[in-house]
């Protein structure tokens, strides 16, 4: 009964999309306020209905009911309950039902907050959001439904997970990146609204961020969990593949990272409008590019992640319907969109136009280098070519090293123009940074290594200058500006890590038994012991590796239901370096393939992101955003 | 762009010559059952990668394989093919799951 009480309610969701849609834009284009209030319930009972649908599927899960097909085929009994829970969104329909539920709350919250807009615009918004919401529903519940029964009943205790996702990552990550996904939504919801009513100002631009900085803070987290989890869970100690996979989760990264500066333009000084709404059409339409890229299995990836090519069609037509809908709203509106603002010299104007001329190159070429191969196989019928990560990176790094000279001058720069005296400072800690940039190499490596210095002092750049303009305005400080702040020296952390764990990892494949000893950089690595441990559904063989006092316990799992193999580092994490020992296959006379590295300051990597995330959360804490509040609970009360 | 991309080349381009040599390519097939061969002193090792249509190639790795790379299952390699008509590979790539067929492999249509 619960598949199908879920399975009902979930067609209730549906059913709430749809008038949702209805309501919103009836509403907004005939004048109708009362309309759009009852938009509002709706989408909270959208919300209530698939939040409700959720967990009794969930709950299915946890009572391991075999005789739901998608349970069957992606959960096992042996497996401890929150794995269980989380098996949810193992596979293809399960993890649709989870983006469904995030869309859905999303929606919910915009109907909750939007009490200072005017009706229009919030029917307008709800609408497209209610429009969104019917698609992927439809798709949901025709293409990809996970409440569907198995007959004949195939297996009393499941096919169990992919052993990859049997970890702590698989909890966190893709509901955060669905978070910061889905999140995008509304930004898209409220270009469109604006293009719809023409209304684009000031006013609009504070709407937008607060919402739009929230997305792209949940899914910057997503990303670091994604990279951490790889990291650890892959098991070979890389954090970033410049996979299909990965690449589909960093486009609106990195077009959401432009919205979100390209909006502060527009609240700030009316100026780039029409590019703004483009951003944010972009944004969530490339969100959608990479769900499909994902799910549909056309590029080969090295993660994990549920493919069906037919589904893959369907998802296709939406990414369509929605790029093409959003573009011709885009083409016949934006003409109504006129900025007239003039700035001279260096400004923040035109550092902002560079960070989005920078951040859209690099989103081209991300682009471009992921989807090549798939062109490349269509126009010559069939020929497969790949490009490397060397290909990505060489375009790739110039570009966010420009990005972050630019990001180095922000606190100095003023709107309109800037006084040329005011950057002598930023000069001599350019000159700083460059000494410590130049030293840091020979620290590691005892040679220079002018790649390493120019990323690392860029960085340091970026540091200092903030760092001293903290400082000077300590006494004045608004929280969106400790976030700027905050963010931008996040940003230069993770490229010092980046920077630092590229240029000076080690890595050591070895043939080792047990009582070997074998020097890895500066270190000896003793291999102990080896036994055998049991997990609740697995088998594994576990090394014990002495570095000093420190022990280091690698495991090579072998999982009995799906007979599935997984590497589990062993890893002593570190503020500065990360000791990491992965163990691999047996290769006779009681040997074993081990792969011993070191990293240095690749917590930092992640570290940055998170400080990024946190400052993005800082600032929409902002006090002028909560005077919108305050503002909206008078008018709230008043009527 | 061009002289960066790398070619997939399933197992009877290789054998007949239409792979370039000492270029960095692709290719891929399934690894042959008993053709997996360690060396006694380190992590060389060598296999076949065949198309179960009568073409096979053999490869040379040294280093760690992936967990999934087991005989009879499919596997990707990059590497360089050499005029000795080994395939020097630098990178061995296996599928990630039991039910994910890489595309390249997929378009081969091997037979069990």
């Amino acid at each position: 009964m619960i598949p199908e009480l879920a399975h009902f309610l979930c067609v209730l969701a549906f059913t709430c999309a749809t008038a949702l849609a209805i309501a919103g834009f009836l509403g907004a284009s005939r004048f109708q306020p009362a309309w759009v209030s009852a938009a509002k319930q709706i989408a909270y009972a959208q919300f209530l209905f698939l939040l409700c649908s959720f967990v009794l599927l969930d709950i299915s899960f946890l009572r391991d009911d075999f005789t739901v097909q998608y349970i069957a085929d992606n959960s096992n009994s042996l497996l401890p309950w929150y794995y269980k829970a989380s098996a949810m969104w193992g596979d293809h329909e399960g993890s649709f039902l989870l983006w469904t539920l995030v869309m859905a709350g999303w929606t919910g919250a915009v109907a909750l907050r939007g009490k200072s807009l005017s009706y229009e615009m919030h029917g307008y918004v709800l609408g497209v959001l209610g429009l969104i919401n019917v698609a992927f529903l439809l798709f949901l519940l025709s293409a990809s439904n996970p409440f569907l029964r198995a007959f004949p009943l195939e297996t009393t205790v499941g096919a169990d997970l992919n052993a990859i996702l049997q970890d702590y990552g698989h909890l966190v990550h893709p509901p955060f990146l669905y978070l910061g996904y889905v999140g995008f939504s509304v930004a898209f919801a409220y270009a469109a609204a604006a293009l719809l009513t023409g209304r684009i100002d000031a006013a609009w631009a504070r709407w937008s961020r607060p919402w739009t900085n929230t997305a792209w803070a949940l899914l910057t987290v997503g990303i670091a969990l994604g990279s951490w989890w790889a990291y650890y869970e892959l098991g070979w100690g890389g954090w970033w593949f410049w996979d299909p996979v990965e690449n589909a989760s960093f486009m609106p990264w990195l077009a959401g990272t432009a919205l979100i500066h390209s909006l502060a333009v527009t609240e700030k000084r009316g100026a780039f409008k029409s590019w703004t709404v483009l951003l944010a059409l972009l944004t969530f339409t490339l969100c959608l590019v990479g769900a499909f890229l994902v799910r549909s299995g056309v590029l080969t990836s090295v993660h994990a992640f549920a493919i069906d090519p037919e589904r893959g069609l369907f998802l296709a037509v939406i990414v369509t319907l929605v790029a093409c809908l959003s573009l011709s709203l885009y083409a016949f509106r934006a003409n109504r969109l006129r900025s007239r603002i003039s700035y001279g010299g260096v400004s923040r104007e035109l550092l902002l136009l560079a960070n989005n001329v920078l951040l859209t190159l690099a989103l081209a070429v991300i682009f471009l280098y992921t989807l090549y191969p798939l062109f490349y196989e269509w126009i010559t019928g069939g020929e497969r070519v790949s490009l490397g990560p060397p290909y990505f990176n060489r375009a790739f790094v110039p570009l966010m090293t420009m990005l972050a000279a630019c990001l180095a001058l922000v606190p100095i720069a003023r709107w309109k123009r800037t006084p040329m005296e005011l950057f002598r400072p930023s000069l001599y800690m350019l000159g700083g940074a460059f000494a410590l940039g130049l030293l840091i190499p020979l620290i590691y490596s005892g040679a220079l290594h002018l790649g390493v210095t120019l990323c690392v002092s860029v960085a340091l750049w970026v540091v200092s200058t903030h760092v001293a303009d903290f400082y000077r305005s300590r006494r004045s400080l608004t929280l969106s500006f400790v976030g700027m702040s905050v963010a931008h020296i996040g940003f230069a952390v993770t490229v010092i890590g980046v920077t630092i764990t590229s240029g000076f990892s080690i890595s050591q494949d070895l043939r080792l038994s047990v009582g070997d000893e074998v020097q890895v950089g500066d270190r000896t690595y003793l291999f102990e012991d080896l036994r055998i441990v049991h997990g609740p559904n697995y088998v594994a063989h576990q090394a014990q590796f002495a570095v000093g006092d420190i022990r280091l316990l690698p495991e090579r799992r072998q999982y009995t239901t799906r007979n599935a193999v997984t590497t589990e580092a062993g890893i002593r994490p570190g503020f500065t370096n990360d000791l990491l020992v992965s163990l691999g296959e047996p290769v006779g006379d009681e040997s074993w393939a081990v792969r011993i590295q070191e990293k240095p300051l690749i917590r930092w990597i992640w570290l940055g992101a998170f400080l990024a995330a946190v400052a993005g959360v800082l600032a929409i804490l902002d006090v002028r955003y909560r005077r919108l509040r305050l503002r909206e609970n008078v008018l709230a009360s008043d009527s | 762009m061009q002289q960066n991309l790398e070619f997939f080349y399933a197992p009877d381009r290789v054998v007949n010559g239409e792979a370039p040599t000492e270029k960095p390519i692709r290719a891929g097939g399934m690894v042959v059952a008993g053709s997996i061969q360690r060396s006694e002193h380190d992590l060389s090792v060598r296999f076949e990668l065949s198309d179960n249509k009568g073409s096979s190639f053999p490869v040379i790795y040294e280093g760690l394989l992936p967990n999934l790379f087991v005989e009879g299952q499919g596997a990707i390699v990059s590497g360089t093919l050499g005029s000795d008509g080994l395939f020097y590979a630098d990178q061995v790539l296996a599928k990630h799951d039991e039910n994910y067929m890489p595309p390249e492999l997929a378009d081969l249509h091997i037979p069990e």
